[in-house]
């Protein structure tokens, strides 16, 4: 599985209620959702976002609220991947419960500008800046949680089972 | 290697002698909670993968506290959503307007919540049980829709960090303070994926309130949970509100703590977190000048029967600064009876403030209050995130009861021996 796009870079402790504020939390609807998403720290991402572009965050991405509406505005407007030096733990695992591919590594973060063309192999782990020529690896994830991921979530997850 | 009061909990809820930080398990919930706004997303997720039962109607809690008294169509129709849901489901605690609470408040008060339990809850202030010394965690909403189904949910085992308590709050210092100084401390992620434990003799200082106060801010540390040793006083509120059986863990004495911090309670003074974020503390005497336009006292936070009466206290033959809005906000509708019977609602209204009716109102720019361009407020409630409470440009400084009611009085931060 990969991704690739280009990058909009945020900096530490980017929280749920700037991803998507508590106003809009009025609807469940992804493509409404999408709409409002990164509204309060970035009115220009929704305009300006095109599928299969990249989140790249510092340090406690999605800290805050468990509302489940974050990471689902972040997929349906078109995110292919979210690269943070790490999340917060609710966001983590809505994010991976939801299929919103996301990676821990801190090192791709520095090593990445906003605007950089960037491509991420899921299955190696590997994260590639094409516009500066550099590559990264990021811990794979738990082997349970990369099953969780190919199935495409969690409701998928257990209905298999 | 000895396990935390959390490791034992997962582990005897995953049917496993022993526990490690990192260990992957499923365990057995005892509750799974849901409010107005994550409900709908995990009833829309539990049809469409064609579940039509819940795992036990006992075990399922629905409390629509957040955009409720109903705010406009849209919030109507997703409570029409989960009220349906609930009917449907035979869901037995599903709490109409009128009866519900802020649901960290309520589920306490309702028994739902003792020692020993394991808590799922889709909002973030789940861990507010942990002061019960139950495992409670803040999940999302497809988790709830899973949990529900199957009355099971995955975990990382985390590992823990253990705050000895020692000495008494003096004054007006109160639980709120003693945990915006140990945030301010940490850092909103200092204690990320990690359990929060409570431990020590300065413990008997500390009333239910102050305990579920500071658990319930465990996750703006960035924690798993935050969880309290039991003592007399637990018990004591278990037995009041509950007549189910509870079991009461403490951890190993070689239990593994990856830091620990002494914290002295008489050292704490009345603490606030300035924008935008809940570590970024400063003591009242370290405040400044700060003019404000609106104070909110209640929240899942600070929503209970000590809360308002300390408001109540402050209040009492004073008046709120003409031009500034005081709101007050009761957890439950038993709080508020009890407020109406202890003439705290005659003291607070006759100061000219708010008393509400419980719900959640503005501690998430929901309604009841919300700020405009260049607004400040003082809180007593658990986020201040940029546009927390309103427009982008508005400001929320977090803060005691105490704190909260003295700033209604003067209009600006106060410290309530000053007033």
């Amino acid at each position: 599985m990969k991704a690739k796009g280009k990058v909009f870079k945020y900096n530490d402790n980017v929280d749920t209620d700037v991803i998507i504020p508590a106003r809009h939390l009025n609807t469940s609807d992804p493509k409404e959702l999408a709409v409002h998403c990164m509204e309060d720290i970035d009115k220009d991402f929704v305009k300006k976002v095109q599928p299969g572009d990249i989140i790249v965050a510092n340090r406690n991405f999605g800290c805050g609220s468990s509302r489940e509406h974050a990471p689902i505005a972040i997929k349906a407007s078109g995110i292919s991947c979210v690269i943070a030096t790490s999340f917060a733990r609710i966001f983590y695992r809505n994010s991976v419960n939801i299929g919103l591919p996301i990676l821990e590594c801190e090192e791709a973060v520095k090593g990445i500008e906003a605007g950089d063309e960037v491509e991420v192999d899921f299955d190696t782990g590997t994260i590639t800046n094409i516009t500066k020529g550099k590559t990264f690896k990021a811990q794979p994830f738990p082997e349970f949680m990369q099953r969780i991921i190919k199935a495409e979530g969690l409701m998928n997850y257990i209905s298999e089972k | 290697m000895g396990m935390t009061i959390t490791q034992k909990i997962l582990a005897a809820h995953a049917g496993l002698d022993k526990v490690v930080p990192g260990q992957l398990i499923e365990a057995n919930l005892d509750l799974v909670l849901g409010n107005d706004i994550t409900t709908p997303v995990a009833v829309n997720e539990f049809r469409k993968t064609g579940f039509n039962k819940v795992f036990d109607t006992k075990k399922v809690a629905i409390v629509p506290d957040h955009f409720t008294p109903n705010k406009d169509i849209k919030a109507a129709e997703q409570c029409k959503l989960i009220r349906e849901f609930s009917y449907e489901m035979d869901i037995e605690n599903y709490f109409e307007i009128g009866e519900m609470g802020i649901e960290h408040c309520l589920i306490p008060e309702k028994g739902l919540a003792v020692p020993g339990d394991l808590i799922i809850g889709a909002d973030s202030h789940t861990c507010t049980y942990g002061a019960l010394g139950a495992f409670a965690t803040g999940i999302g909403s497809t988790d709830m829709a899973a949990g529900m189904a199957t009355g099971k949910a995955w975990f990382k085992v985390p590992p823990a960090i253990k705050f000895n308590l020692k000495g008494k709050l003096q004054g007006w210092v109160s639980g709120k303070d003693v945990i915006l100084h140990i945030i301010g401390m940490i850092g909103v992620d200092g204690a990320l994926y990690k359990s929060m434990e409570f431990v020590g003799e300065g413990l008997s200082s500390l009333s239910m309130d102050d305990r579920f106060t500071m658990a319930n801010m465990a996750i703006e540390a960035g924690a798993k949970n935050g969880i309290f040793l039991v003592d007399d006083k637990t018990i004591e509120y278990v037995k009041e509100h509950s007549n189910r059986e509870y079991k009461v863990y403490s951890p190993d004495a070689d239990a593994v703590y990856e830091k620990e911090y002494e914290i002295d309670l008489s050292k704490i003074r009345p603490t606030v977190a300035f924008p935008h974020l809940p570590d970024n503390t400063r003591t009242i005497d370290e405040s400044g000048d700060v003019n404000i336009d609106q104070v909110v006292i209640g929240s899942c936070t600070n929503g209970r029967i000590s809360d308002i009466r300390v408001a109540a206290k402050i209040l009492k033959g004073r008046k709120v600064k003409k031009g500034i809005r005081c709101l007050v906000f009761p957890g439950t509708q038993k709080i508020y009876l009890q407020s109406l019977e202890e003439g705290l609602v005659k003291d607070i209204v006759e100061a000219g403030a708010v008393f509400s009716t419980p719900t959640c109102g503005p501690c998430l720019g929901g309604h009841m209050g919300i700020l405009a361009k260049g607004e400040r407020a003082v809180s007593t409630t658990n986020r201040n995130f940029v546009g927390r409470m309103g427009h982008t440009e508005s400001e929320v400084y977090l803060a005691s009861p105490a704190v909260a009611a003295a700033s209604a009085i003067t209009g600006k931060i106060t410290d309530p021996d000053k007033i």
